[in-house]
């Protein structure tokens, strides 16, 4: 194959410009919801509703709930990107400009999911700029909390690109961000410890792997978690090998994007 | 000499069962100027998928420039630039990005990438619309503006899927010529087209594809020279009650000022004059029936369908 590295760097670096000049110039769409839904969560359920809630795991509910609203707004925010980035450019056919490349499939996911991440950490670092006038937070594990939300990122990013794959309508790409991203982000954690729950609920939230994101991250941030982080960070990893394997296979032998 | 495109046994069956392409061969030489024509559904768009990856081939061998694509479709695919028939570009971005962000796919540094972009926005008029958004454009802009994205990697070989398809007759003028200079600069081109003289214009050589099969693949001039017989109308200076005497020529009246007349293959259209002349008929201008390429494409595919329905029965 005949794919020069400067190739690969040239295609990737246009490929993920491309993706932040596209959510950059739609900011209003992109950025801000989120900014408004998390400050609204601060807001009611950190301070309202939360100071009269008392601590949860040895801190303040608002010092509990933040880091899982910041890494909601984070897994949101990479899988929605590129599932409608990726399936825009299906939609109208402009993903041809790239097919008909000599760029490599694996640097065209690569592109996409990293424009993807870009977005998710863009929108979480705003997030804790806005959690900062509700509390302090005080980074335990500084390597930690950024490996794990940029690996969270990455692997919501996968998923939004395979979605995007296998998506023929704009309902398909909105139907897994209702119906399982949301129940699984909602009952991850992030507001409650899952200590409060029965023995028979907290062991069917351990299936459940967007908690063990949140509470890695949490981890990182508070230095505090319901389960074993090391498990989190394995998790992880191996769902983002899975999933970068399927897209991978997708674009090179699924009918979805070549006939 | 290395074939620009070479094509052996082409097979290509959809998942439904259709089988686009039978096994198709011809070659494309480097410089030559050249035809695909078929109605639609003949298999163009689907040999044309496979070159491009767009679509996957169930058989056969295909070639770019001596590189065989199922050993190095990247560096084959570096030789080739694309314009298909349908638009197939972002339509909220801006025409500028849209090429300059092609030549980043192929590797092109930045610089020379935006050099290009310039070059080719301002060849094919579209330089003052560098910062619209493609969704504003008109359809022949967004033609030539999916020419430009195909030519920022400078391809060896351009192949134009239906590129004058809804575009004016300035316009598609203007498209000729611009396809004429990139091609006597040594570009090949390989065009589909459904305007006939459009292709007996640009064109020297030809393949006929018909439901899958090559049925025609020579030059335009030889398969010109295969017509046997041409139908010319002829505008006449005098008024005309009736049908002159035609000789050894098959015509009619059309109109009180025109007449049709067919000319056989070794008849002369000298003789025609003269006879028309004897009988004080002044001939003020000629003009094909139809396109010339037209008839024997007409005759070709209708050929095609007797024999198959021979073969059928």
């Amino acid at each position: 194959m005949s794919v020069s590295p400067q190739l690969i760097w040239t295609s990737f670096s246009t490929i993920f410009r491309r993706e932040v000049r596209r959510f950059m110039r739609i900011w209003p769409q992109t950025l801000v919801p989120p900014v408004i839904t998390m400050s609204l969560y601060f807001v009611i359920f950190g301070s309202l509703i939360g100071s009269r809630i008392g601590e949860m795991g040895g801190y303040s509910y608002m010092e509990f709930v933040v880091p899982g609203l910041i890494m909601m707004a984070v897994i949101t925010n990479s899988y929605s990107n590129v599932v409608s980035s990726f399936y825009s450019a299906k939609f109208q056919r402009s993903v041809e400009e790239l097919l008909v490349s000599p760029t490599p499939n694996w640097v065209v996911m690569s592109g996409y999911v990293l424009g993807g991440v870009a977005r998710g950490l863009i929108v979480g670092f705003i997030v804790t700029v806005i959690a900062l006038i509700f509390t302090s937070l005080t980074i335990q594990h500084i390597g930690l909390t950024i490996l794990i939300v940029f690996m969270t990122s990455v692997l919501f990013a996968l998923a939004g690109f395979i979605n995007a794959i296998f998506a023929n309508s704009f309902d398909d790409i909105s139907i897994i961000p209702t119906f399982v991203l949301t129940p699984l982000t909602y009952l991850g954690g992030v507001f409650y410890s899952i200590e409060l729950l029965s023995p028979f609920w907290q062991a069917l939230s351990k299936l459940n792997p967007v908690l063990y994101m949140v509470n890695a991250f949490r981890y990182g941030v508070l230095g505090v978690s319901d389960i074993n982080v090391a498990w989190a960070f394995a998790g992880v990893l191996l769902f983002i090998a899975l999933l970068s394997g399927w897209a991978l296979h997708l674009m090179r032998h699924g009918k979805r994007l070549r006939h | 000499m290395t074939a620009a495109l070479s094509i052996r046994n082409l097979q290509k069956t959809y998942d439904n069962g259709f089988q686009a392409l039978k096994g198709i061969s011809f070659e494309v030489q480097p410089g030559d100027f050249f035809a695909l024509l078929g109605p639609n559904g003949a298999g163009k768009s689907t040999t044309i998928g496979i070159l491009c990856s767009l679509v996957r081939k169930t058989g056969g061998s295909v070639s770019i420039f001596g590189i065989d694509i199922d050993k190095d479709f990247p560096g084959a695919k570096q030789q080739l630039g694309v314009v298909p028939q349908e638009f197939n570009f972002s339509q909220f971005e801006k025409v500028f990005d849209i090429v300059c962000t092609q030549g980043g796919f192929y590797g092109m540094p930045r610089k020379l990438a935006e050099e290009r972009t310039e070059k080719y926005l301002r060849k094919l008029g579209l330089w003052d619309k560098r910062f619209t958004q493609a969704r504003m454009l008109s359809g022949g802009m967004k033609r030539r503006l999916m020419i430009a994205r195909a030519l920022i990697h400078e391809p060896k070989l351009l192949i134009l899927d239906e590129p004058t398809a809804g575009v004016d007759i300035e316009l598609r003028r203007s498209m000729w010529e611009f396809l004429q200079e990139i091609n006597a600069q040594g570009t090949t081109i390989i065009l589909t087209t459904h305007y006939l003289e459009e292709a007996e214009s640009l064109c020297r050589n030809i393949a006929i594809i018909d439901k899958g099969e090559i049925i025609e693949n020579t030059s335009i001039k030889s398969l010109i020279k295969t017509l046997s017989k041409e139908v010319f109308i002829l505008d006449c200076l005098e008024k005309l009650s009736d049908a002159p005497d035609f000789g050894s020529f098959n015509g009619r009246l059309l109109d009180e000022h025109s007449l049709e007349v067919t000319v056989e293959k070794g008849q002369s259209l000298s003789e025609l004059f003269a006879h028309l002349s004897a009988q004080n008929v002044s001939v003020t201008s000629m003009r094909n029936r139809a396109n010339r390429l037209e008839e024997l494409f007409v005759s070709l595919l209708a050929e095609n369908k007797k024999q198959e329905a021979e073969m059928g029965e």
